[in-house]
């Protein structure tokens, strides 16, 4: 079991948290064509390494975040906030 | 008379001034204090303990701890019966009741043991190749019977479990010497520290010596803080340095009081560093008949004779690999045992001169075969190139050599390697987070030990790299300079503890009965990774997981496959290192806190008045409310029929409650909502669709406006908590610039719901503010009431079709509400209703349930809500997905009413439309159905192909091989025009 960083409550176990999946998607318009609106709704990286990915503190705070996740080591490299930009990793 | 009791001072742990009574097999067999069940059993010369789990071989005690292979025994009376359990693990307790496992109908006699006989028919694989046709299911019945070791009790377990977290700076696994020397140096460094040892006693595995240095690391630990738990065993590493060890407070086969007792504690340790002091295995060796009771570990009977005060025999061969067979000699010698030979398969020149001190060693030797089936009788020894001799003896002890125990290192993702002279995988360099020492890294000198454990606890405490393991002699670069060759202590030995070409039978497994010949033909049929030859013999599986197996396995694999043993590699070594119970995982989430039920503010008040409780969800709800002798169904048909004629008292306040406050809460609402929220007035409601981004129905409900900034939003009982995580994922991950604050309310406020065509002759009588009435307060809104001082929301809603008035109220002040108002029932003629006649009432009107008449692929066109969206034009959760190319397709499932052809046979929810029986291609199927009491027929929901062009066509409706006939109707079944919940 993993151990996260919320920012808002500092280090708890992962059965705190509920993982949303990827992070930095874009939500096309209603314009979008069929291609792109499936993509945004099917089609997710599936990274050997670094997954950019967003949690949410369902037993604490209760808010979401961002983590910059090893999808092999599990090593957190980096927890920041649902509106920043992805970091610049190694 | 071969195993005995030796006089003291042997037998450090046990108290002989103390006999202990216990029973094995039915036999009144005595012990000491201090005695484990192996021990004691020794101790009464019991030889055959067990019968082998796959040829029924006799099986006796073969080690001393955890890794016991065939000791199994079935332990304890009644429900507290546990199967399977390490005889070598128990300790003994006046009465304790312990049977032999795998046996019929006695371990000496047993029938089944006639498959011995047939053994060359049962190889590796046999069951695979041979139960294959027509079906392995035909067979697996009599299989699984046969299969298996002990019973277990058949009953639940009257005992407790329970879960402590715990947190530390560097947590030590292992009480021996290594442990302790590490958790002082990393107390001494000022870093919180924890100990977990496995065993009752710390020291490890030479605790019985009662040896002072360990004795005073121990108390100086306990000076230092040092956190030390006995009797935990670390099962587990996981992510994140998250250890998981079991302590066990009453030992399997204990007499407890009844109601039960407190018998594991699971501690989830979550450490900034970890260091696992394990120790290691003795490697068993491998020869023909080395299964024979009598056979054991050369480690265990020593620990048996100065532990126990145990001789588990009197006349002894030593099989030998290793330098610690003349050690183990030596100390049997000074116990009075009489020790024949070390029978050492290494040439002469791999035989340290100074080790044999008296003892006799046949060097370049071999035992080549054995006498005796339920104990040993002696035994051939075979010098390789020389003449057979014939030793009598009624013990043969292995000393294979060791496997450090790198079980923890090698979950937490460390590499291993092989150390070619001393014949064991030792760890490559540190595993993440964690390092090993002592006899698990490598180090079985115990100096070398020691310093090294204390270099490591103290490097780890500081937030250092740990140094390297004085291990792998000069040829490595690691230590090379600081450390000279041999510092590691393990001896030399060889990879193979057998002689290839010897026939006979030489298990390699004695848990699952795998023998050499076995992984030979493994390597045969090209089952030659280690991963396939464990699945395909069986090795390394059971309660001991392969712990004295696994090394000889893989070497035996590298000689048939021409390998070295690195490249032939272990398997992978998961959680746990032993078995743990499932009570112990499920603590206490069993019973009624399994899965805790949600309780009504008013269930007293309900129970009082006839409820038949159901699970709804998590909710006990009343279904009903029969009378003396109704059916559940039957009181549901009375109860519909009141509610329509006179009125009906309802409590529905499992209804998901939302509260939206902010100035974006309208456009908020808009964006998720099928409906527009934002043009609603203050007072007014709307009935809303929640979909998912695919377009999928997820939730409906009833939106009404309390402010300009503040929405009241009704959700289904199951979706509120989902509705509302979805809103929060929105607010914060995609629109959050919106200022929108969302408060889930579902427990704070009750939900009293009074329908029929006299509900409001019932409210206004029981006091309610004349301006609720239905003149001035039209169906689908809200006003903000009080009766007596208590705030009411009272929403002009109806899901019966009826006049309906849903009174909200603080939940604290529903039994009082419900009192008062049920005051005035018999005036009415009324009658409490239940979940079930509201279903009844609403698939009359043609009222969806979200999950029972939609699923998955629902959208909101195939419910009848196409106009609806065609009137918005702004975007909404799930919108885009409704312009797709399947979205728009005629030949969607649609909802459609069913009525039965004969107007009497019920349409079974589930059963499939067709044209023709199955198999054929189904059009749609049923999913609401219930007898109208109104109508006095069979009425049902269903999703049909196409449904909302069919009305008045004839369809088959098939369940279980009958078929019934249906016409499509277009709901609702009653007042179409929707007049009565006006009043």
């Amino acid at each position: 079991m993993m151990q996260l960083n919320c920012p808002w409550c500092g280090p708890r176990d992962e059965n705190e948290f509920a993982c949303g999946g990827s992070s930095h998607i874009a939500r096309p318009g209603l314009a979008a064509s069929d291609q792109v609106w499936g993509e945004y709704l099917f089609f997710r990286d599936n990274p050997k390494g670094v997954h950019r990915e967003r949690w949410r503190h369902v037993q604490g705070c209760g808010q979401w975040f961002n983590v910059a996740r090893h999808t092999v080591t599990h090593e957190v490299l980096s927890v920041y906030a649902v509106t920043d930009a992805p970091p610049k990793l190694g | 008379m071969s195993a005995q009791r030796l006089k003291a001072p042997a037998g450090a742990w046990i108290d002989r001034s103390r006999r202990v009574t216990f029973t094995f097999n039915g036999v009144r067999l005595t012990g000491f204090q201090g005695d484990t069940l192996a021990a004691a059993l020794l101790a009464n010369d019991v030889r055959l303990v067990g019968r082998s789990f796959k040829l029924h071989r006799p099986r006796g005690i073969y080690s001393c701890g955890i890794e016991e292979p065939t000791g199994l025994v079935d332990v304890g009376r009644g429900a507290r019966r546990t199967a399977n359990v390490r005889a070598t693990l128990i300790p003994i307790h006046e009465n304790l009741v312990a049977q032999s496992v795998n046996c019929w109908p006695s371990v000496g006699w047993d029938l089944a043991a006639l498959i011995g006989g047939f053994a060359a028919l049962l190889p590796a694989g046999f069951y695979y190749k041979t139960f294959k046709w027509p079906s392995w299911h035909l067979f697996e019945p009599t299989i699984r019977r046969m299969a298996g070791l002990g019973r277990g009790s058949g009953q639940s377990d009257p005992d407790r479990y329970e879960e402590v977290a715990a947190e530390t700076d560097v947590l030590i696994v292992g009480g021996g010497v290594a442990g302790l020397s590490a958790a002082v140096a990393a107390a001494q460094a000022g870093a919180k520290t924890t100990l977990l040892a496995s065993g009752a006693i710390p020291g490890g595995a030479l605790g019985w010596r009662g040896d002072v240095e360990a004795t005073e690391l121990l108390e100086k630990a306990r000076r230092l803080g040092v956190r030390l738990h006995s009797r935990t065993m670390a099962f587990g590493i996981y992510d994140h340095n998250l250890v998981c060890a079991c302590e066990t407070i009453m030992p399997d086969g204990s007499d407890a009081a009844s109601g039960g007792v407190l018998r594991e504690r699971l501690w989830k340790i979550r450490a900034r560093a970890v260091i696992a002091a394990t120790g290691a295995f003795e490697r068993p060796m491998v020869f023909p008949d080395n299964d024979r009771p009598g056979v054991m570990l050369a480690g265990a009977a020593e620990k048996y004779a100065h532990a126990f005060g145990v001789a588990c025999g009197q006349r002894v061969v030593i099989a030998a690999n290793s330098d610690s067979a003349y050690a183990v000699a030596k100390s049997l010698r000074d116990v009075g045992v009489n020790v024949l030979a070390v029978v050492d398969r290494r040439p002469p020149a791999m035989i340290r001169a100074d080790s044999c001190d008296g003892v006799r060693a046949i060097a370049g030797a071999a035992i080549g075969s054995v006498s005796g089936t339920r104990a040993v009788r002696g035994c051939t020894v075979i010098p390789l190139g020389g003449k057979p001799e014939r030793l009598q003896c009624d013990l043969i002890l292995s000393a294979g050599g060791h496997a450090p125990t790198v079980h923890l290192h090698s979950q937490a993702g460390g590499k291993l390697r092989w150390l070619d002279e001393s014949a064991m995988f030792v760890p490559d360099g540190p595993a993440p987070g964690m390092a090993s020492v002592g006899a698990c890294a490598g180090v079985f000198s115990r100096g070398a030990a020691a310093d090294h454990a204390a270099e490591v606890g103290n490097a780890l405490a500081r937030g250092l790299a740990p140094p390297p393991a004085p291990i792998g002699g000069a040829s490595d670069e690691r230590v090379r300079g600081t450390m000279g060759r041999g510092v590691s202590g393990a001896g030399r030995s060889l990879p193979g503890t057998h002689v290839p070409g010897t026939p006979g039978k030489q298990f390699v497994d004695l848990q699952n009965d795998v023998t050499l010949d076995d992984v030979a033909l493994a390597a045969r049929e090209n089952y030659r990774s280690v991963e396939h030859l464990k699945r395909y013999t069986t090795t390394g599986m059971g309660t001991d997981q392969g712990k004295t197996s696994n090394i000889n396995a893989l070497v035996a694999m590298g000689e048939c496959t021409e390998r070295e043993p690195a490249q032939v590699g272990t398997t992978r070594f998961r959680p746990p290192f032993s078995p743990v119970t499932l009570g112990l995982i499920a603590g206490r989430r069993v019973g009624a806190l399994y899965r805790p039920r949600k309780h009504l503010p008013a269930h007293a008040w309900h129970e009082a008045h006839g409820a038949w409780f159901e699970d709804f969800g998590d909710w006990r709800r009343p279904a009903a409310y029969p009378l003396a002798g109704e059916s559940l169904e039957a009181a549901a048909q009375r109860e519909t029929a009141i509610v329509r004629k006179t009125a009906g008292l309802f409590d529905g306040s499992p209804l998901g409650k939302l509260e939206v406050f902010g100035p974006d809460a309208a456009r908020f609402l808009d964006l998720m909502y099928v409906g527009t929220m934002s043009t609603l007035a203050v007072g007014q409601a709307r009935y809303g669709l929640l979909l998912n981004e695919n377009g999928t129905v997820m939730d409906d409900g009833i939106v009404a406006r309390l402010g300009e900034q503040h929405y009241w939003l009704n959700t289904s009982s199951a979706g509120v908590d989902r509705t509302a995580a979805s809103f929060e994922e929105w607010l914060q991950c995609e629109y959050v610039d919106f200022k929108v604050a969302v408060t889930p309310v579902t427990s704070r406020w009750a939900n009293v719901t009074v329908a029929g065509p006299r509900a409001w002759d019932w409210l206004a009588a029981a006091g309610f503010d004349p301006a609720l009435a239905p003149d001035s307060m039209k169906h689908m809104t809200l006003r903000e009431s009080a009766l007596d001082g208590v705030p009411l929301r009272v929403l002009r809603a109806s899901f019966s079709g009826e006049l309906g008035y849903e009174v909200n109220l603080p939940a604290d002040h529903a039994s009082a509400l419900l009192e008062r108002l049920w005051a005035y029932a018999d005036r009415y003629g009324a009658a409490l209703y239940g979940v079930e006649a509201l279903q009844v009432m609403r698939v009359e009107k043609g009222y969806i349930h979200i999950g029972t008449d939609t699923d998955g692929t629902t959208l909101p066109g195939d419910i009848g809500f196409a106009r609806a969206m065609d009137r918005k034009a702004a975007e909404f959760v799930g919108r885009r997905s409704l312009l797709r190319p399947a979205a728009t397709d005629p030949d969607r499932l649609q909802l459609v009413g069913l009525t039965p052809a004969d107007g009497k046979t019920l349409l079974p929810v589930g059963a499939q439309i067709a044209a023709s029986p199955p198999p054929a291609l189904t059009e749609g199927h049923v999913t609401s159905s219930y007898l109208s009491p109104e109508l006095g027929r069979p009425v049902a929901l269903a999703m049909l192909t196409r449904g909302s062009q069919r009305t008045g066509e004839r369809v088959r409706v098939h369940h279980l091989g009958t078929t019934i006939e249906a016409d499509v109707v277009k709901p609702p079944f009653i007042d179409p025009a929707g007049k009565r919940v006006h009043g």
